[in-house]
């Protein structure tokens, strides 16, 4: 083998590890999704809940679930739960309302995103049924009692007490706008 | 060989051509090494302009010089060019110079794309300083432009930034390809891989550390386009997206990036201290495979720049011991130097104390990592003043210092004149004493809780704030004289001999000072194994 043919080789096999990690950096974003899936890191709670086994109440047990809001930067939304904290037992199913209005002068549209702390509690969490599945369209001074229905995993591990369920409130119109949301 | 006898027509035909096309066109790898360092030197001095700017304000407590605003874009930038655009390239001039003639090859592999590496980055440098007098102003997220800062809040000039990013990125992995390239196809024959000089060896492993971060800094910014032009969500929480994915994906690059900038400063020095010991490079194997084991490691430890994004516990501890084992490579190259000096019939000509000054002030910067790396200890000192004297001290003094050290070594090679020995101390003193005081400080008020980033600080930090700043003007002047000493250098001077220092070793020094244009036409007769 010549040098020069062996000078192509070499900057051949590189070029292809080049491109290789430029694909390795965008495998990574649905690599982490999986990775917060499995372990529920980040607090992320599932999507819609479908039973797979049915739960027994378990009367002994009391957690108490308390529910926060947060806007984000510039979402100018009225949100709040209409409860704040709940007393609940492992296995039995639950519902509450969240309240949102828009008190901006245009039409926006709003995604909630959940959040689960402590983190390794996220799993246990499951939601049948949430208004942070779908996007919300509000025409001005609109308003509107978003549902929620869950049920506690009685898995849930014995040292947690207090499970504390958060949702941030996004303003969306320009991505829905584009129809680019998921 | 036959073509001992052409090659000797050739040099007559084949010096430099006259004017400024000589530079744009060059092929030749002495005229792009010294391109890459004049490059990288202006640099250096145009992010030097923005630290003083930056240590000028933090002088005193309040706002007295510039507004909030321009600091943020002075912090960014100031980040941005002497990572990118002082260190890196400087180290690849480096390389270029260094490499063909340590390992006896006429050239770089690929000159033409070597020629496109260059000039790719003035380009890349215009683009980004353009930002400066763009509406809404440079980049103000930080040099780490954490989402949605760098999307969502984003100044519009942010769309020539990324852009400058990845002509910076090509630049450094065609530059990268070059040199394995050439490492692997074009050593003298008879040179085995562990016959190479560590300066080659290092430069190698960062080589390849480059093509396997560089693509993932693109995607990270490609990213951050997508997010801000065309609708995606990859770092948007309200799309579907997660800012703290963006931090993962970063320093997933950012930090193999670190020792991208501290590898080939270890080469130097390694090559340096056995000259001025008179002793050969204790232990050079270990050196090798200390040099392998931390790149590897070095892939599997960015989380602990994000302790405090709310990882779970396992992820910490991971996080914590992996980072800690790479000070036990760091710690065999340390112990290597300090042997290799030890009982030496030591000399402290100028790049010998920039040497010996990086091996101390490299490890104070190491062991102030192994701080920041201890999970509940970081809680306290993440975001401090204690961060900017962490990687400073591993930095300033340790990758600039073994540029330094690497210029006043091999200038005598390059331009067959030695340089001004009592200027060239007088450098290192001011220089040695500007960074102490400049960086040394940055621990006291890091340890007291002084956020990084900000303008303005509370009064308690006043003091140590105002000596910090001193020193900054001391080391930032000094560099004036560096600049004075090269020049003089150039100009003339003691002539210098071949072999320049003696009991240097390694092919470089076989040649004639100044280097010829063309050097190693044909391959070197090796002397038996003593090249190491
Ligand atoms: C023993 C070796 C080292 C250890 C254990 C170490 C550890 C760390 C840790 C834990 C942090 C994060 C601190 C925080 O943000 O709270 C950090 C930051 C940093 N380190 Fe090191 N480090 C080491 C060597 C180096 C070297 C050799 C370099 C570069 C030449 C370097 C450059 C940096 C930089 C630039 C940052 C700050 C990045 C930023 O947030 O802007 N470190 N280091
Ligand atoms: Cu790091």
């Amino acid at each position: 083998m010549t040098i020069q043919t062996s000078k192509s080789k070499t900057t051949l096999k590189l070029f292809g590890v080049v491109l290789g990690m430029f694909v390795f950096g965008f495998a990574l974003v649905p690599l982490y999704d999986i990775y917060c899936q499995v372990t529920g890191a980040n607090g992320k709670t599932g999507g819609a809940y479908v039973a797979s086994e049915a739960f027994e109440v378990d009367e002994e047990r009391q957690v108490t679930v308390q529910f926060l809001t947060n806007n984000n930067a510039n979402m100018p939304w009225e949100f709040r739960p209409t409860v704040r904290s709940m007393q609940v037992k492992p296995g039995q199913m639950y519902d509450t309302t969240f309240f949102a209005s828009n008190i901006a002068r245009t039409t926006m549209t709003a995604q909630a995103i959940p959040s689960v702390a402590p983190f390794h509690a996220a799993e246990y969490f499951h939601k049948t049924e949430c208004f942070c599945f779908e996007q919300q369209q509000l025409a001005s001074g609109e308003v509107i009692d978003m549902p929620l229905r869950f049920i506690i995993d009685p898995h849930l591990p014995a040292s947690v007490k207090t499970l504390t369920l958060s949702y941030t409130l996004f303003d969306i119109t320009d991505i829905a706008a584009t129809g680019a949301a998921e | 060989m036959s073509a001992v006898i052409e090659n000797h027509h050739d040099d007559h035909h084949h010096g430099p051509d006259k004017g400024l096309m000589r530079w744009v066109l060059t092929t030749n790898h002495k005229d792009i090494g010294t391109l890459y360092l004049w490059f990288s030197f202006m640099m250096f001095l145009v992010g030097g302009c923005m630290a003083l700017v930056i240590r000028a304000e933090l002088f005193q407590p309040g706002l007295q010089l510039v507004v909030p605003e321009f600091f943020n874009q002075m912090t960014t930038m100031h980040g941005l060019i002497m990572v990118f655009g002082a260190v890196m390239p400087a180290f690849v001039g480096l390389a270029n110079w260094l490499v063909p003639m340590m390992i006896g090859a006429p050239d770089m592999a690929l000159p033409r794309m070597n020629n496109y590496s260059f000039w790719i980055l003035p380009f890349a440098f215009g683009m980004l300083l353009s930002t400066l007098f763009m509406e809404g102003g440079a980049p103000n997220f930080g040099w780490t432009f954490y989402a949605p800062l760098s999307t969502e809040y984003a100044p519009p000039s942010v769309t020539f930034f990324i852009f400058a990013v990845h002509l910076m990125g090509i630049s450094s992995i065609m530059g990268s390809i070059n040199v394995i390239v050439t490492i692997l196809n074009l050593r003298a024959p008879g040179m085995r891989l562990m016959d190479m000089p560590l300066f080659v060896w290092t430069w190698l492993i960062t080589a390849y550390l480059l093509i396997a971060v560089m693509p993932v800094l693109a995607g990270v910014v490609t990213m951050m386009l997508m997010d801000i032009h065309f609708g995606t969500a990859f770092f948007n929480a309200g799309g579907g997206g997660d800012p703290v994915l963006f931090q993962h994906v970063f320093w997933f690059f950012g930090h193999p990036e670190v020792y991208i900038m501290i590898l080939p400063a270890f080469g130097i020095v390694s090559a340096i201290i056995p000259t001025f010991a008179r002793k050969k490079l204790f232990g050079y194997d270990s050196m090798v495979y200390a040099t392998a084991s931390i790149a590897f490691l070095s892939f599997i430890v960015w989380a602990h720049h994000m302790f405090t994004v709310g990882m779970p516990i396992a992820g910490e501890l991971y996080f914590m011991y992996a980072t800690m084992l790479i000070a036990v490579p760091t710690g065999v190259k340390v112990f290597n130097w300090v042997a290799t000096m030890w009982q030496g019939s030591m000399t402290f000509e100028t790049p010998m104390l920039f040497a010996i000054a990086f091996v101390i002030l490299f490890t104070i910067g190491g062991l102030s990592g192994l701080m920041l790396a201890i999970v509940p200890a970081d809680f306290q000192y993440h975001d401090t003043y204690f961060v900017v004297a962490h990687f400073h001290y591993v930095l300033v003094p340790g990758s600039i210092f073994s540029i330094m050290a690497a210029a006043y070594y091999w200038l005598p090679k390059w331009t067959g004149n030695m340089y001004d020995e009592t200027l060239g101390k007088t450098h290192f003193w001011l220089s040695f004493v500007g960074v102490n005081v400049t960086f040394f400080p940055q621990h006291f008020i890091g340890l007291a809780g002084m956020p990084r980033r900000y303008p303005d600080y509370a009064l308690q930090f006043a003091d140590w704030n105002m000596v910090s700043s001193v020193g900054a003007f001391l080391f930032g002047f000094s560099q004036l004289l560096f600049l004075f000493i090269v020049i003089k250098c150039i100009r003339g001077g003691k002539q210098a001999t071949d072999e320049v220092w003696d009991g240097a070793e390694g092919l470089e020094w076989t040649v004639e000072s100044p280097a010829p244009y063309h050097t190693f036409s044909t391959p070197p007769a090796l002397p038996e194994r003593s090249l190491a």
